[in-house]
């Protein structure tokens, strides 16, 4: 499919708009979710965290440490990416599939354009963008944080900064960008194959956009597994 | 013209087309008609290479598709108007950006040319006022008249119509029919319509192809097909009440 996909492109003039459309769809449509989640899933990596550093001990800026290094290593690229596959993955394979039950895609394809190329890889180059979200998220989910900080008591901001600025190692934002651009590529095929390939009607429809989020979720949870292990192993 | 020669086609253990052999002439209307389950729809899709076939031929003006190149294909199918049961139209779009479709992908004309272009092919199909409908808010008869509007706008050779008054009232059934009939005289293009209303038959069949279990049963055109004493056609034909009272009053008045 993927090779297809890249065979006989679709003309640039006509390709330009799908992406953009796209762009808008699945990228700038998302950002609010990403944005409502991020930040209170922030705030409450900060209060589980405070909440649970007892010892006098412990410094009380590793609040600020522990949210920044959850948030920047796994929750932003691998959990957002989960509800992504909820959200655009569904979205995907319900058009598609929705093209294909009600002959659309035949129809593209009796034109004699290549309809893997017309449908899906737009939704590819509109998921590169994808990073952008996460990095969305990122600063959300400590801003979020920093907000459970200094409205719930549970730190001082000036601890909670300094936790942020402790060990920063820039390798973790290029490993967590990697993680991201191979999920949205996740995020854009296997939905696609999911709603391209389907057969039947409105039913398996809803069947399909179940079946590709299940796949999609474990798949990410699987690559996320091999890639930390390949690069922070 | 289109010329099919004993064309087989299978799914799995199922032999749906058993050797069809048939010619499709340029400027006439032609029918494929049969029961549900006859193949009709399978042999369309084999026509229109959207279904492989193990064996035999189809060749449009003489060129075999099977043999073609990709590039080759793609000029075929850039000349080919199709017409699906269900319009097949594009819910994201417009009415007259569906229209513009065929154009914008396969012609370099400049956007007031193709707009030009859209006006004159919804006029033909006399839906002059539907430019900025989404196809949701179309009936279904405005739905088949866009379908064939978007199959003709690129001036195509062959033109295809898979069941086009299916779900539609008879009176507008006949419109349709009437402008495929039209359509087909008008630009002399090669039309295969796939159907099984015998109100179509009468209507537009120029030449007719009867499929039963896959075989071709009969061929001939709607003014043979009374007259036909071939038995899988006449079950077919004088299956409603209607034709069988007719099919009496043309008995009686040629005794």
């Amino acid at each position: 499919m993927i090779k297809e996909m890249f065979r006989k492109p679709t003309k640039w003039s006509v390709m330009k708009h799908l992406i953009l459309k796209d762009i808008e769809d699945l990228i700038i449509g998302s950002l609010g979710i990403v944005a409502f989640i991020s930040f209170f899933v922030g705030g409450v990596i900060t209060i589980q965290t405070a909440l649970n550093i007892s010892n006098p001990l412990i410094p009380k800026y590793l609040v600020g440490f522990a949210t920044r290094q959850s948030i920047i290593l796994e929750f932003a690229p691998t959990f957002t990416s989960i509800i992504m596959a909820g959200k655009v993955g569904s979205f995907i394979t319900s058009s598609i599939g929705t093209m294909r039950v009600t002959e659309q895609i035949d129809a593209l394809e009796v034109m004699g354009i290549n309809s893997l190329n017309y449908l899906i890889f737009p939704k590819t180059m509109a998921l590169m963008l994808y990073p952008f979200a996460i990095a969305v998220g990122m600063f959300l989910g400590i801003l979020g944080g920093m907000a459970a900080c200094v409205f719930g008591g549970y730190t001082t901001l000036d601890d909670y900064i300094l936790g942020l600025q402790t060990d920063f190692d820039s390798f973790h934002m290029i490993y967590a960008f990697i993680k991201t651009f191979i999920f949205a590529f996740v995020l854009a095929t296997i939905p696609s194959f999911h709603g391209y390939y389907m057969k039947g009607g409105a039913l398996e429809v809803g069947k399909a956009s179940t079946t590709s989020f299940v796949w999609t979720a474990v798949v990410i949870i699987l690559l996320n597994y091999i890639l930390t292990d390949m690069l922070l192993g | 013209m289109i010329v099919v020669e004993n064309l087989h086609k299978s799914f799995g253990d199922a032999h749906i087309l058993k050797g069809i052999s048939t010619v499709f002439d340029k400027g006439k209307t032609n029918l494929i008609i049969g029961q549900s389950g006859s193949g009709k729809t399978v042999f369309l899709k084999c026509l229109l290479g959207l279904f492989d076939y193990e064996s035999g031929s189809i060749s449009y003006d003489g060129k075999i598709f099977s043999q073609l190149s990709e590039d080759e294909k793609r000029d075929i199918r850039a000349d080919i108007g199709m017409v699906f049961q269900g319009g097949a139209l594009f819910d994201s779009m417009t009415i007259a950006e569906n229209v513009m479709f065929p154009l914008r992908m396969f012609t370099k004309m400049s956007k007031s040319e193709m707009e030009d272009r859209v006006d004159f092919v919804l006029k033909r199909v006399n839906l002059s006022d539907a430019h900025h409908k989404m196809p949701s808010e179309a009936s279904g008869g405005m739905q088949k008249r866009v379908a064939i509007a978007r199959a003709i706008v690129n001036n195509p050779k062959y033109l295809f119509c898979d069941e086009p008054n299916s779900g539609l009232d008879p009176k507008t059934a006949i419109v349709i029919d009437n402008l495929i009939q039209e359509i087909t005289d008008e630009y002399q293009i090669v039309t295969v319509v796939n159907s099984h209303d015998m109100n179509s038959v009468m209507e537009i069949g120029e030449k007719i192809v009867f499929l039963k279990d896959g075989h071709k049963a009969w061929e001939g055109s709607k003014e043979t097909i009374f007259k036909t004493d071939n038995e899988v056609v006449t079950d077919f034909v004088y299956s409603s009440n209607l034709f069988k009272k007719v099919r009496r009053m043309y008995l009686d008045e040629n005794q």
